[in-house]
């Protein structure tokens, strides 16, 4: 499963609906519009940044804080397939970090990028609460649980036939 | 109402849910239907089961026959046999790992916070009712009972915070009514950010109403008209069942204006959190409801007199409230006849790591360690020594084999130098280096520290860099002794509990395991083969035949061939420079012979 892209001028119309839902309302209701306003864009670059501010009525400083503050909230874009390791203390004790490095080997890029072709990014969470299934690997929506390094190269090879890489 | 024959309950829980259970519980309405049963047997979504190791688990009644590891294939054959034939689907019933034994894991339990996990479906306030929902917030103004009363049964019963503080329930609640305001709220801690634990997360998905049952009766006890629910973002599942049972709730007029007739108003709403751990921390939580930055601020002033936006505020952690309707229908005797002297009670945990049953579990207070990891979790797999547990996440500590007796309560836990927490538990085995683990728990708080006072944000970092020296080959024994230096600092003088909890992993892995700290150091060797930089790889001289694969594949040319022809081979053997070596595992990994080691 890939994430839905939508064109700019879609992006644009949905953000206008979520600002004009908020205007005026100040900091409390920043949290609620940027997780929005990051559902519509899957990050939150600098023109959105200024739009929420202008609607709430907040400093452009202040919304960055925020941002800045919150892991949840990203200020680069992710892949088209996010793979999202689980490093929460169960999976860790299970050996994700092994999952992680043979990811990164796989993909040539490090935990936090995206490659050139924006078709995939590695990132880590903690905790995804699945402790069942340790160690665990999400694929966007896509759960692996139980893996050991050896099954990575076939997990990409499959989201790189479905991306046509 | 039409009575069902037998009913189907599908664990919808995150855990059973990445398994495909949602796939499973659709089979199932399928082919009942396909067989036109549907009106003898009813499919029920539920939460979770908490033997999550051997999910996705499907429980049929009237027999109570549990199957485990269940596929969205395995429907049909379960619909078939047991439903229609009334044979039970015999390769089910085992679990998956020989070694787990439901039966143990269940009999020592006592569930009261989970008392509907597993049981109801979470989407039907019906369900929630039929199990004495509401009745205790109705039975609150049906006998306009006064709050104070109310407040000191709560005393009474002993309830203590289930987030990981330990502070007397009924006290907390006292404090904000005995304040005067005409605005205040009550917040309930859902940001369940220890890594490894996932007990309100369960409660949330498996019954949502008793929280939304128990806020509402802590707004009338204080006097608040407005409730927040603060969840992780992480947790879509578990908001998308609270909002749900909000807005029933409020349709059967349980929340909302004048509620049972009684002219007492009280609302709730969702509110978010974005994937920070000391949100966790009450004031944090309270400045990140507030649209801020979740930074910490001192105390006093406590929330109870000055919290959100200002105004008086009790917040408390999911399992807390679970606790308080059973508390009000049961009495305050009952609850406090069950568990220890200072903690009454029960407590939910998150059983996980290296452990045979994992998943969810609530014991009375006062069971012991080791009849948690070995009759509950039924001990360690593939025949591995026990370690270590580790309690309280990145603010606790490990209680080592030597103290596998120690009784569980919020006082014996911080005794052997770790503390209850929220309730995640990580076994750990032979193969666990425990330098390794303090060093994890620190990247953590690293991490997550907000930087707003300095003790926390440079005390922190500092000791990941010493820890990291340690686990490189680099450390010293002086190292130890800054660990020890540094932690006494940040534990006397952060602001908030994030700081002056976050050198509890050290310490309790310093005092239990001092051995493993000192090999690091002064023998520059990782028994547990975990930390990369202290592993030697080296060819075994005897086994090698000579082929020279290993030193095609070593990017480091650190491979070269030796005079030495082994007995029995033709060609000379190879050895492994290990100054040049970088450890990257290619020798090994190509070499056919085994004649590579790693140690």
């Amino acid at each position: 499963m890939s994430i839905i892209k939508l064109t700019p001028e879609e992006q644009a119309t949905k953000l206008e609906a979520v600002l004009s839902k908020y205007k005026g309302q100040g900091q409390k209701a920043l949290m609620s519009t940027l997780q929005q306003a990051q559902e519509i864009y899957g990050y939150l670059p600098l023109p959105v940044q200024r739009k929420v501010a202008d609607a709430l009525d907040v400093s452009v400083a202040n919304v960055y804080g925020v941002i800045s503050f919150y892991s949840f909230f990203s200020l680069k874009p992710k892949g088209e397939y996010a793979f999202n390791v689980c490093l929460g203390t169960a999976c860790y004790v299970k050996g994700s970090q092994a999952l992680l490095d043979k990811i990164e080997e796989s993909l040539g890029i490090k935990s936090g990028d995206v490659t050139e072709d924006t078709k995939f990014s590695i990132s880590s969470c903690r905790c995804v609460g699945a402790c069942g299934l340790a160690p665990v690997l999400l694929v966007n929506d896509d759960v692996y649980g139980r893996l050991t390094p050896d099954e990575i190269p076939a997990i990409i090879a499959k989201y790189k036939e479905e991306a046509n890489v | 109402m039409s009575n069902y024959r037998a009913h189907v309950l599908v664990c919808c829980g995150t855990g059973c849910t990445s398994s495909n259970s949602h796939i499973i519980m659709e089979n199932f309405s399928k082919f009942v239907a396909e067989k036109g049963l549907e009106k003898e047997i009813d499919v029920v979504k539920t939460g979770c089961f908490g033997l999550c190791a051997e999910g996705p688990i499907v429980v049929i009644y009237p027999e109570g026959t549990m199957y485990y590891r269940c596929t969205p294939e395995d429907v049909e054959e379960i619909v078939n046999e047991h439903l229609v034939k009334g044979r039970k689907v015999e390769r089910l019933l085992k679990t998956g790992n020989p070694d787990s034994n439901p039966t143990d894991f269940y009999s020592k339990q006592m569930r009261i916070a989970l008392r509907n996990c597993g049981r109801i479906n979470p989407d039907k306030i019906e369900e929630y009712i039929a199990h004495d929902g509401y009745q205790a917030l109705c039975k609150i103004f049906s006998t306009k009972r006064d709050p104070a009363e109310i407040i000191s049964e709560i005393k009474e019963s002993g309830l203590r915070g289930r987030g990981g503080g330990g502070f007397p329930t009924g006290m907390k609640w006292d404090f904000a009514a005995k304040v005067q305001n005409d605005t205040k709220y009550v917040c309930c801690n859902a940001d369940e950010g220890d890594p490894g634990a996932f007990m309100d997360r369960s409660i949330l998905e498996g019954d949502p109403h008793t929280i939304i049952e128990a806020m509402t009766i802590a707004g009338y006890c204080i006097g608040a008209h407005q409730g927040y629910v603060y969840v992780r973002a992480e947790y879509p599942i578990a908001v998308e069942r609270l909002s749900a049972a909000i807005d029933q709730a409020r349709e059967h007029g349980f929340i909302g204006q004048n509620i049972f007739n009684s002219g007492f108003d009280f609302d709730l709403d969702i509110r978010l959190g974005a994937g920070a751990f000391v949100c966790g921390e009450e004031t944090a939580l309270m400045r990140s409801i507030e649209g801020k930055r979740g930074n910490p601020t001192p105390r006093p002033p406590f929330p109870a007199v000055k919290g959100l936006f200002g105004k008086p505020t009790i917040l408390n952690n999911v399992e807390t409230y679970a606790n308080i309707p059973v508390i009000l229908n049961k009495g305050a005797k009952w609850f406090a006849s069950v568990g220890t002297e200072k903690s009454k009670g029960t407590k939910v945990f998150a059983l996980g790591g290296k452990v045979n049953n994992v998943g969810l579990l609530e014991i009375p207070m006062g069971t012991t360690v080791r009849e948690i990891v070995f009759d509950i979790g039924g001990g360690i797999p593939d025949g591995k020594k026990f370690k270590a547990v580790q309690t309280g996440g990145p603010s606790g500590g490990c209680i080592p084999a030597s103290l596998l007796d120690t009784a569980i309560d919020y006082d014996n836990l911080v005794a052997v130098g770790s503390m209850m927490g929220s309730g995640g538990m990580i076994v750990m085995d032979e193969d666990t280096c425990m330098v390794d683990i303090a060093k994890f728990f620190l990247e953590f708080t690293v991490d997550e520290s907000c930087g707003k006072c300095a003790p926390c944000r440079i005390g922190t970092k500092r000791m990941y860099e010493i820890l990291t020296r340690i686990t490189d080959g680099t450390g010293t024994l002086d190292d130890l002794q800054a660990l020890e230096d540094v932690a006494v600092s940040l534990k006397n003088g952060s602001l908030c509990a994030l700081g002056q909890t976050a050198a509890n992993p050290i310490l309790s892995t310093m005092k239990h395991f001092r051995d493993e700290y000192v090999e690091h150091v002064v023998d520059k060797k990782c028994r547990c083969g975990v930390c990369k930089d202290l592993l030697q790889y080296s060819i075994i001289k005897d086994s090698c035949i000579g082929c020279g694969m290993c030193s095609k594949v070593c990017p480091a040319d650190a491979i070269t061939r030796t005079d030495y022809i082994a007995p029995g081979k033709k060609l000379a053997a190879f050895e492994i420079d290990p100054s040049k070596c970088v450890k990257c595992g290619a020798c090994m990994e190509t070499c056919k012979f085994k004649a590579i080691v790693k140690k």
